[in-house]
């Protein structure tokens, strides 16, 4: 294996996300036309298919082109990308009829359809294809796998209005998404055998992995995963059921691509899995019972788009046979065969879209004799159908001929003639629907019910489809020189680069068994196509299974069963999940404390001092009082008041005086939100659980209680079992962080992620307040706020001039210690949160003396702005670190003296300190504001801050009164 | 001292886990807060407490400091527990306007009808 040198590097990466970048431009450029849309949509994939085919010397020199890049190696997920012979084919497949799809579909899609969308999705789903294909990394691979699933469930359900496509695209990703599921078990245990997740590693190791036990679970497993999204039987149902997309759709991801996910992974992994017995048998019989029953099945399809569906389903059958048989021949015929189907059926099914756009109908039995009304057409569609019936000298001839000659030397279970018995009857049915899709479609007479007149499409639509049959004919007529270096590169790829055996693609192969078996499959077909009347009433008597309505039955019991389930344990009963948290959690306590041991105690306790002992006796004394009595319920407001302040004091005498600031301001704003609230709410809490209710949850807690309070009181009377990272942080905080206020510098230094993302929860809590008051305000609530009643009488004088008074004046007062608490955080107490809480609460003041209507009318700035400024400085701060090659969020420091000033010192950490103030700020008012919208009630507003003020010379009730004399 | 803060820690803890399990939003709530007091003062005691050795670098002589980190988590945690308070409030709030009714638990008549899949 050679690696490339930098420039293919980046074009491997370019070409993987190209189509993800390029998927932004559809949706945006829908407004300047379709034609945009399409254009870029064109312009993507072939830049990305350029890159690709850059590639095409060192590929066909047999290099293997690699670029990496280490993603989370700790779970060994590397961005690995690789591009070799086989996943050069299938990323040329890809693109190219990729972009031959999106010619077609400008045409297709009607002004109706949302185009944009259309293209949007289609490029992310070619991106994931093309993912798929050029990975290196095993789970980077699954990750694109997924992604597959996800944009064709978007692609199958474009036309939303349809029950069918919605269904459709249901039932495709339920059985893809499941399939996936099972193969990202597999592929784990796979990269557990090996040890790596690197598919070139892994893809050396063939002894290893068949020697291992888990061999079989790992082979099952992945091979859920290809046999889901190949179609293979018994999944093969949901492909005809995704045919409800629009027909570019059905054309590129299930004919061309998406289904051949599961026959390239199967490729992919053939060097390393096939060569067992448990792969042939499982594998092979698969495959050939898919291709028959496929086959078959099709025959008697009406529905245009369902016959080729199920065509398809035979063909990834017979590929999927022919990997399974496991020898490097068949592997060659099964590549050959994957480039032949590619170009036929892709032609086929814009065939069936044009017959479907011009005529108005897919149903066979509605049509017939379009041959010469539609020329082009006839010619297009006649060639791809013989070539998929296998008619020398198209290309679906040379490789149907490679896998009969292939079932002729395969013996299963010691039986020389089943597998090419059941394969000759599978290539007759499939000679016959392809003979079908020509005589029912184009030939007979002409008729003249037709749902619309039918003529040729502009050239838009059948270009793409021609160019394909072009390839039909040239590949047919002259494989070695046009194909025959590809498949040999694939070829050899995909054996895992030993050498090729002998094969040789031609027409000509002499009078072998397999010229035989084409010969009687050709004749078999046409005779069946003769009886097809009476097939048909035959067929329609035999009962068989539905797989749709099995499919529904499942997910109704499934959707059942776990209704049930959810209703059973969650029953809207939440003190019943509080209660059974609760027990569990102590019960765990309870498990560890009788498992666990317990070292001696090594700390002498702190003496006992009087100051403390009262602050105990009020705090016990007031959560017993809450206790006793939280049915009033301000009174018990009160009560909580008084341990939240006796915390904050008990913070400050240990050594806390950060977290007392910060407690007490909290504490603060706390009781306003709480008190603001139970405005609205009942002021008493009625009796309503019996009193064994009442012991019983006594017990529990008091056992709680009793087990948190043990627990902390012996592990303060113990060291730390292992050194702590706190040494660290005091030895650094001056040297690293420059600040001497430890708490503060881990907060914005040290641990500064943390309080970004703690910042960013705080902003979130607030808009999720606001939405909430948005949205009950919008509800039929509005009304019964308007005309409340308050609970108490209200006071004549609501903002009494004191009040007032005193609030202006304290307002410059604290927003100035507000900033000394914050300038001074770094080195003494303080810092972004505490000062954001300040000044809130100094804002507060002026809420409550002057009211909100007053406040509000002079508030110069949104508190949504507030909290997403504050989050925008922290991460530019952050960001502004990479600037300097650091690692996000490094903060640096130093000193500038300005005479006459002292020296000071500067840190960059302020500034993301001030993305906290900001933030905290800004969360904490847009809280409160919210809540105080719900007390809004008319003629509350007012122009002036009091209510009774000496200035005036009457009171403003008089004034009004005037007025209206 | 230690036992002062252990039981202060264990009553606040039974008196919110008391309360958490009422059937009325407001009690719910005054609980939450009391074991928010809980949980807090049991993270700093983590640290293992000291008198008069707050975690500010004294420049001049070798000073003892308390353990700095758990104060920083804890202080994070003060202010986040007021926005989850204030979401709980807001929510119970909501309800109780929206119903007339502040059970938490859900009655019988308020469980939707699952809705059917589409056709």
């Amino acid at each position: 294996m050679t690696a490339q040198t930098g420039v293919s590097h980046l074009s491997l990466f370019l070409i993987a996300a190209l189509p993800f970048l390029g998927a932004v431009f559809p949706a945006l450029l829908i407004r300047a036309g379709r034609n945009a849309a399409a254009s870029a949509a064109g312009l993507t994939t072939f830049l990305a298919l350029m890159g690709l085919l850059i590639h095409i010397p060192s590929v066909m020199r047999g290099e293997v082109v690699t670029a990496r890049f280490d993603w989370i190696p700790a779970l060994g997920l590397n961005a690995n990308f690789m591009l070799d012979g086989l996943g050069f084919l299938f990323a040329l497949l890809i693109l190219g009829i990729g972009l031959l799809i999106i010619l077609y579909a400008r045409f297709y899609l009607s002004r109706e359809d949302p185009m944009g969308q259309f293209y949007t999705y289609l490029l992310l789903f070619q991106g994931a294809m093309v993912g798929i294909v050029l990975s290196d990394n095993i789970l980077l691979l699954l990750i694109f796998w997924e992604l597959t699933s996800l944009s064709s469930f978007l692609l199958i359900g474009y036309w939303k209005h349809l029950p069918e496509g919605r269904q459709g695209a249901r039932m495709a990703l339920a059985v893809t998404g499941s399939g996936g599921l099972a193969m990202i078990a597999g592929m784990l245990i796979l990269g557990n055998i090996v040890g790596s997740f690197d598919l070139s590693t892994i893809l050396q190791n063939k002894e290893l992995i068949q020697a291992s036990p888990y061999y079989l679970p790992a082979l099952i497993l992945i091979l859920l995963g290809c046999f889901t999204k190949s179609a293979q039987f018994p999944f093969h149902f949901w492909l005809p059921h995704a045919m409800a997309a629009p027909t570019p759709v059905s054309a590129y991801l299930h004919s061309a691509t998406m289904v051949k996910a599961g026959l390239f992974l199967m490729a992919r992994m053939w060097p390393v899995l096939a060569g067992t017995d448990a792969w042939f048998y499982i594998v092979a019989t698969t495959g050939l019972v898919t291709m028959l029953i496929g086959a078959c099945i099709a025959l008697f399809k009406d529905d245009l788009k369902a016959l080729l569906a199920f065509s398809t389903v035979s063909h990834l059958g017979l590929v999927t046979m022919l990997l399974g048989f496991g020898t490097k021949i068949a592997a060659v015929a099964a590549i050959f065969h994957i480039i032949n189907h590619a170009t036929f059926k892709a032609a086929l099914f814009m065939t069936a879209g044009i017959v479907d756009h011009e005529t108005g109908t897919r149903d066979i039995k509605r049509l017939g004799g379009l041959r010469h009304l539609m020329p082009i057409t006839f010619t297009i569609g006649t060639i791809a159908a013989l070539s998929m019936a296998g008619l020398p000298p198209l290309n679906g001839f040379l490789s149907k001929e490679m896998m009969l000659e292939e079932t002729v030397h395969t013996t299963w279970l010691h039986s020389h003639y089943l597998v090419p018995g059941l394969a000759l009857l599978a290539a007759l049915f499939s000679a016959a629907y392809s003979f079908r899709f020509v005589s029912h479609v184009f030939f007979g007479p002409q008729r003249a019910d037709y749902p619309t007149h039918p003529h040729d499409p502009p050239v838009g639509l059948w270009l793409a489809p021609g160019f394909l049959v072009v390839l039909v004919v040239l590949i047919g007529l002259n494989s070695k020189v046009i194909v025959g270096p590809l498949v040999a590169v694939v070829s050899s790829a995909v054996i895992g680069g030993e050498k090729l055996p002998y094969y040789s693609l031609k027409l000509w192969h002499g009078f072998t068994p397999a010229l035989y078996m084409s010969a009687v499959a050709t004749l078999g077909g046409l005779f069946l196509l003769s009886q097809h009347r009476r097939g048909e009433q035959l067929w329609n008597a035999i009962p068989r299974p539905e797989a749709k309505t099995i499919f529904d039955a499942v997910i109704r019991t499934l959707t059942m069963f776990s209704r049930w389930i959810t209703d059973t344990l969650h029953n809207g009963v939440i003190s019943r999940y509080a209660i059974i948290m609760i027990t569990f959690t102590v019960g765990l306590g309870y498990y560890a404390f009788a498992t666990g041991v317990i070292g001696p105690e090594t700390r002498a306790p702190l003496p006992v001092q009087i100051i403390p002992v009262i602050g105990w006796i009020c705090l016990v004394g007031a959560t017993l009082a809450i206790m006793w009595f939280h049915r009033n319920r301000l009174l018990s407001l009160v009560l909580i008041g008084v341990v939240g302040l006796i915390v904050s004091m008990a913070f400050n005498y240990l050594s806390a005086p950060d977290l007392a600031l910060t407690q007490i301001s909290v504490e603060v704003v706390t009781m306003i939100l709480l008190l603001l609230s139970l405005n609205f709410l009942p002021t008493d809490t009625p009796w309503d659980s019996s009193a064994a209710r009442r012991w019983r949850d006594a017990g529990i807690s008091v056992v709680a209680g009793i087990g948190s309070g043990a627990l902390i009181y012996a592990l303060m009377l113990r060291d730390f079992a292992f050194p702590t990272i706190s040494e660290f942080h005091l030895a650094n905080s001056y040297k690293g962080g420059g600040g001497t206020n430890v708490v503060n510098v881990i907060l914005v230094d040290f641990r500064g992620f943390d309080t970004f993302g703690e910042i960013i929860v705080l902003g979130i809590a607030a808009l999720v307040i606001f939405a909430l008051t948005e949205a009950v305000l919008n509800s039929n609530v509005r009304g019964y706020l308007l005309n409340r009643k308050p609970h108490w009488p209200q006071s004549g004088d609501s903002h009494p001039l004191m009040m007032v008074v005193v609030t202006r004046m304290m307002m410059p007062i604290a927003l100035m210690v507000g900033a000394y608490i914050f300038f001074r955080g770094h080195n003494q107490p303080g810092g972004g949160f505490i000062a954001g809480l300040i000044v809130a609460i100094a804002y507060l003041m002026q809420y409550m003396a002057s009211g909100y209507t007053w406040a509000i009318e002079r508030q110069r700035f949104y508190y949504h702005g507030t909290i997403g400024w504050g989050v925008l400085i922290a991460a530019a701060t952050g960001i502004g670190a990479w600037f300097n090659d650091r690692p996000f969020l490094t903060s640096d420091f130093g000193y500038i003296h300005w005479p006459p000033l002292e020296e000071f010192e500067w840190a960059t950490a302020i500034l993301f300190d001030t993305g906290v103030f900001l933030a905290v700020l800004g969360a904490v008012m847009l809280a409160l504001d919210s809540l105080s919208r719900f007390a809004w009630q008319p003629g509350m507003a007012q122009e002036f801050p009091m209510d009774i003020n000496p200035l005036r010379d009457t009171p403003p009730d008089e004034e009004q009164e005037k007025e209206q004399v | 001292m230690e036992a002062l803060v252990a039981s202060a820690v264990g009553i606040m803890t039974a008196a919110g886990i008391f309360l958490i399990l009422r059937r009325r939003t407001f009690p719910v709530i005054l609980g939450l807060s009391l074991i928010t007091y809980a949980v807090n003062v049991f993270l700093f005691a983590t640290g293992r407490l000291a008198l008069d050795a707050p975690a500010v670098l004294n420049k001049y002589e070798e000073v003892a400091y308390t353990d700095p980190l758990p104060q920083a988590l804890v202080l994070t945690a003060i202010v986040i527990s007021f926005g989850m308070t204030a979401v709980i409030v807001m929510i119970a709030l909501s309800a109780y306007l929206s119903s007339k009714d502040d059970h938490i638990d859900m009655s019988a008549h308020d469980s939707v009808d699952a809705t059917g899949e589409d056709a």
